[in-house]
């Protein structure tokens, strides 16, 4: 550990990238050579289903590098376009009326870019409030201007709803990229992979714990497999993992492990909404290719992030007192 | 590259961009052979997205109609229509400047097709914007009479009235698909009428599968 100490701090960001790559790389290499082998159909389904995921993965992975390359702009255009793809996404799932035309102009063409230049500026207490408060405001304004009182507070609650979710929630990661520690500068690109490895290893955990634990589901209307033990045990893999990853954090064990828990613990709650969400809007699977727009799945591998993002952001600044 | 030809690329990404134009084929597949494609209308939208919604390598040979009066009176309109989308001009009727009265309406979209260029037209002839489309007007059925080898593609046109409703003019960004149906054929001995429904039919019934 010791040489590993003694490089700056972009050769270590950039040999977590070498790897990180590199365990991708090994992980398809795997991939590609199982696959040769003759399959029966449920492992098939499987193995598509794994490689569905990998791609996920690479796609990930490639995109934080190039935000972390690219500095400041270039991780906002980045995670600004992943965020107008995912409220594009959402907002094509809920149903809006002609007279919400406005409404969503200003969530897509000035909130959405707004948003992501306060982060970019590092105006902590700028962008935290901007959407909670001066947008909450703005958004039914405009909408009444437009007209039609039908639904009115469950169309500007699901305008206001969508844009805190796809737009703050995941603005919230590329904020810890350009988060200044004490005694941590410029290592924020080891927190945004604390906190997607902790979000990770809870949805492992938890479909592990579905797999060998049939529970009764909590809800089952919305999610057949969430119950309170895959929780718990999603929880526990998320703090194990935390904990075993402090060496990377600005935190002492203990604490990397009670915010893994947290970041863990949103995620999985916010992947759960979004199911509640889906079902709502008639979506069949959660990974399926019928669906009510052709949505291309997106909004279901980031909400966990979305969720996960501000919980785990705030934690880390009322940690520091900052 | 030449301007057109960028500026095609460039429209067909903004496209795609504001409404991911995902095109869907289902029991016909995208392949180069002359067609006219039909679809349902309900906004300006709604040709760029069947054109973005096709393979690059079709859309050269895909030509939208415009109507001369409009598309012709500024340059820019002109120079979009004739460069970029290779438009088939059609003189509206009820223009009724004198000059245009004898010509058939019809001539230069059976020339196009002559020509071995594929299609596609909006029976409706008008935005809707009701629930299900307006009765097809019979050009479709001129079409088929004249051309009975040239496969009629059905498709429906998703979500787009939620993109760009009529009166506004900036997109909203809202996933939108195209699907592509079963080609369909004229009958021998089938009258108009029940032609054009049966057309309006095929493109409904894609909305299931949307």
């Amino acid at each position: 550990m010791g040489e590993l100490r003694a490089l700056t701090v972009s050769q270590q960001v950039g040999l977590l990238f070498v790897v990180l790559f590199g365990l991708l790389g090994i992980v398809s290499i795997v991939g590609v050579w199982r696959s040769l082998r003759e399959l029966t159909p449920e492992q098939t389904a499987l193995r598509e289903r794994f490689a569905r995921d990998l791609r996920a993965l690479w796609i990930a992975a490639v995109v934080f590098w190039v935000a972390w390359v690219s500095g400041p702009i270039g991780s906002m255009l980045l995670f600004g376009f992943v965020s107008f793809l995912t409220l594009r996404e959402l907002v094509s799932l809920t149903h809006t009326r002609r007279a919400d035309h406005r409404s969503l102009l200003l969530a897509f063409f000035v909130v959405l870019p707004l948003q992501y230049v306060l982060v970019g500026m590092r105006l902590s207490n700028a962008f935290t409030v901007f959407i909670p408060v001066y947008v909450f405001f703005a958004i039914p304004v405009i909408s009444a201007l437009a007209n039609d009182p039908f639904r009115f507070l469950e169309r500007t609650a699901k305008i206001q709803w969508g844009v805190t979710v796809t737009v703050y929630g995941l603005s919230h990661a590329p904020a810890l990229l350009l988060l200044d520690l004490p005694r941590y500068r410029e290592r924020g690109a080891f927190l945004v992979l604390f906190l997607v490895v902790v979000v990770v290893a809870a949805q492992l955990g938890e479909e592990f714990a579905t797999r060998r634990l049939r529970r009764r589901p909590v809800a089952r209307a919305i999610s057949r497999s969430f119950s309170w033990p895959t929780f718990g045990a999603g929880v526990a893999a998320a703090a194990i993992v935390g904990a075993l990853l402090d060496w990377v954090t600005p935190f002492d064990p203990l604490a990397a492990m009670a915010m893994a828990a947290i970041a863990g613990a949103a995620a999985m709650l916010g992947q759960f909404v979004m199911q509640a969400l889906k079902r709502d809007a008639g979506v069949r699977t959660s990974t399926g290719d019928s669906s009510v727009t052709g949505a291309v799945g997106l909004l279901d591998r980031l909400a966990p992030l979305c969720f996960a993002a501000p919980v785990f952001f705030h934690s880390v600044r009322a940690y520091f007192g900052i | 590259m030449t301007l057109p030809e960028a500026a095609g690329l460039a429209l067909a990404f903004i496209a795609r961009v504001i409404t991911g134009a995902q095109g869907h084929w289902h029991g016909s597949s995208p392949k180069a052979e002359q067609r006219i494609y039909f679809a349902n209308h309900q906004s300006h939208f709604d040709w760029v997205l069947i054109w973005a919604a096709l393979p690059h390598d079709l859309r050269a040979a895909t030509r939208p109609i415009a109507a001369r009066d409009y598309w012709t009176k500024t340059p820019f309109k002109h120079w979009l229509t004739r460069e970029v989308f290779n438009a088939v001009y059609v003189t509206r009727q009820r223009g009724s400047d004198g000059a245009a009265a004898d010509e058939d309406p019809l001539e230069p979209l059976m020339e196009a097709l002559r020509h071995g260029d594929s299609l596609v037209i909006f029976p409706e002839g008008t935005r809707g914007n009701a629930a299900d489309p307006a009765p097809f007007k019979s050009g479709l059925y001129a079409l088929a009479q004249a051309f009975p080898d040239v496969p009629l593609v059905p498709a429906w046109i998703d979500n787009v009235q939620r993109v760009m409703p009529k009166g506004e003019v900036v997109p909203v960004p809202i996933l939108c698909t195209v699907v592509f149906g079963p080609p369909i054929a004229l009958q021998p001995d089938e009258e108009r009428r029940a032609f054009l429904d049966r057309a309006r039919t095929a493109v409904m019934a894609l909305r299931e599968v949307a």
